[in-house]
């Protein structure tokens, strides 16, 4: 019925959901969206690298994303600027360096588009591998620093007093991020990749009242996407990340709509 | 090194700056199993931040903190929590440590919001949440509560029954409480040890040997509000504006 490749693609993203489901959580609870793109966008220099040296994408995204959140933190330390302009100034430098890299590789056939917006055609049989075994071992890990990552996002001084050492969990925490962004990268593409992790989030927030719900919503937002989305991409030949989003914000405003109900019967 | 058992921490010389600024100075005291310890004093003098130098919030201090437990319970004295996350009062009680539900329900009905567990805790009043900040950290059981002005925006007749409460955990728990308090009164029949702080440790003793202080007798009869404003030691220094001493 389906060609071998929808099925690969399909078996990703719902990899890929999965682990998008609850990290997206965190980034909405603790204001990382920027930091996420950041991230995203560094992950074209690791991908440049990975055609350069014949390596593994996902591996040397990983790599790179990783420096990029470490150069951040001692950046932090070091300057009087802001966050943000920080996160803006790393986000576009390194977007930047990684086309000019590109520019350069001119041996190399690249497909930017697959690159910065998912190429469901692209992924392999080793993909399925690196998104299912990488997944799980990034949510078994979040599942171990649940309590001091959620503690100290509730309360910083809460969590430390009580010694569950919070800036341990937000440094793994950070890894994860980087982690999450090279296993999806292939899926989503770069570009969008951040959109993944908030935007089922966002729609879980609106209808759900403890933070498991909201995990367990955001995870079943992300499936309903990919599936939706990916069927529309095979229907509609539309590139993979877009028509993901684009049904995880249809799943959004349909949450929007749960709330305006439930606020009329409570008047 | 631990040379008396029922220590729980200890503070020696500590202190703590921002920006070359002293927030407090040369604090030295020890909370004890199953003992009281109350900081006073008038605003600013550093109180919050010494129960934060002794929990090990703050890192870059002075001097030196020695802890010997890592049961704690904390209520501070400020605390903004994000509205972003969807968060219950029961999803609260269990945010430092996973607890049965009995546990979290004997908690919450000892500070009496028993009714309160599955209501958002955004949608609560100041008292009530105090209440439940109250109810989190009893109901770990700790071996060290660290209680920032706990019955702040709480009711008067909840604000007695919560001190007598927090008297009857430090007897049944045998845990030792370091106590900040505006109210003197809770404080001369309840503690052990009162540290009266202005920057810097100004005196401290039983709460007798408080009471015996001429001023403390002639500010015992004053309006609770005014108290500690008017709180005056026999000092070989007075204080200026932030409190900075100048010798007289």
């Amino acid at each position: 019925m389906f060609d071998d490749f929808f099925i690969r693609a399909l078996v990703a993203g719902i990899g890929v959901a999965f682990v998008t489901g609850p990290l997206g959580c965190f980034v909405i609870w603790r204001r990382l969206s920027y930091f996420g793109d950041t991230l995203a966008h560094s992950a074209l220099l690791g991908v440049t690298l990975a055609f350069t040296m014949e390596f593994n994408i996902a591996l040397s995204v990983f790599i790179i994303s990783s420096l990029i959140a470490l150069t951040l933190i001692q950046l932090q330390k070091r300057t009087n600027l802001p966050g943000d302009a920080l996160l803006g100034l790393l986000a576009h430098s390194s977007l930047a360096v990684g086309l000019v890299v590109i520019g350069f590789l001119t041996f190399i056939r690249f497909d930017i588009m697959g690159l910065l917006f998912g190429d469901i055609l692209a992924v392999t049989v080793d993909d399925l591998l690196i998104i299912w075994v990488g997944g799980a071992i990034i949510l078994l890990i979040l599942k171990l620093i649940w309590k001091p990552l959620f503690a100290s996002t509730v309360n910083y001084e809460l969590a430390e007093a009580e010694g569950l050492n919070p800036d341990r969990a937000k440094a793994i925490f950070t890894i994860l991020m980087a982690a999450i962004i090279a296993i999806s990268i292939k899926m989503v593409g770069l570009l969008l990749i951040t959109g993944m992790l908030i935007i089922p989030a966002a729609m879980a927030r609106n209808i759900s009242s403890s933070p498991q719900r909201m995990v367990i919503y955001s995870i079943i937002g992300g499936l309903l996407s990919v599936i939706l989305g990916l069927f529309t991409s095979l229907e509609f030949n539309t590139s993979s990340g877009p028509s993901i989003i684009t049904a995880a914000l249809f799943l959004f405003i349909l949450s929007l709509f749960n709330i305006k109900q439930s606020i009329k019967l409570k008047n | 090194m631990n040379a008396n058992q029922n220590i729980l921490v200890k503070l020696k010389d500590a202190g703590f700056k921002i920006n070359d600024k002293w927030l407090v100075q040369g604090v030295s005291l020890q909370v004890e199993k199953g003992k009281i310890v109350t900081l006073i004093g008038p605003n600013g003098s550093g109180k919050s931040t010494t129960a934060k130098i002794a929990l090990g919030i703050y890192k870059k201090i002075e001097g030196e903190v020695e802890k010997y437990t890592n049961k704690i319970g904390y209520v501070p004295q400020k605390i903004s929590i994000d509205w972003t996350l969807p968060l219950r009062v029961n999803d609260f009680m269990v945010l430092t440590e996973s607890l049965k539900n009995e546990i979290i329900d004997e908690a919450l009905s000892l500070t009496g919001v028993i009714h309160l567990k599955d209501k958002n805790l955004g949608d609560l009043s100041g008292g009530e949440f105090q209440r439940v900040l109250l109810a989190r950290a009893i109901s770990k059981k700790p071996e060290l509560l660290v209680l920032d002005e706990p019955v702040q925006g709480v009711d008067f007749t909840g604000e007695i029954a919560l001190y007598e409460l927090i008297k009857r955990i430090s007897d049944e728990l045998n845990c030792g409480i370091l106590l900040i308090s505006h109210d003197l009164h809770t404080v001369m029949s309840a503690t052990d040890h009162v540290v009266c702080l202005n920057g810097h440790v100004c005196c401290s003793g039983t709460p007798m040997d408080v009471a015996k202080n001429n001023e403390y007798k002639a500010l015992f009869g004053e309006q609770a509000s005014q108290i500690l404003s008017r709180y005056e030691h026999r000092h070989d220094h007075i204080h200026t504006d932030e409190g900075k001493i100048k010798k007289n």
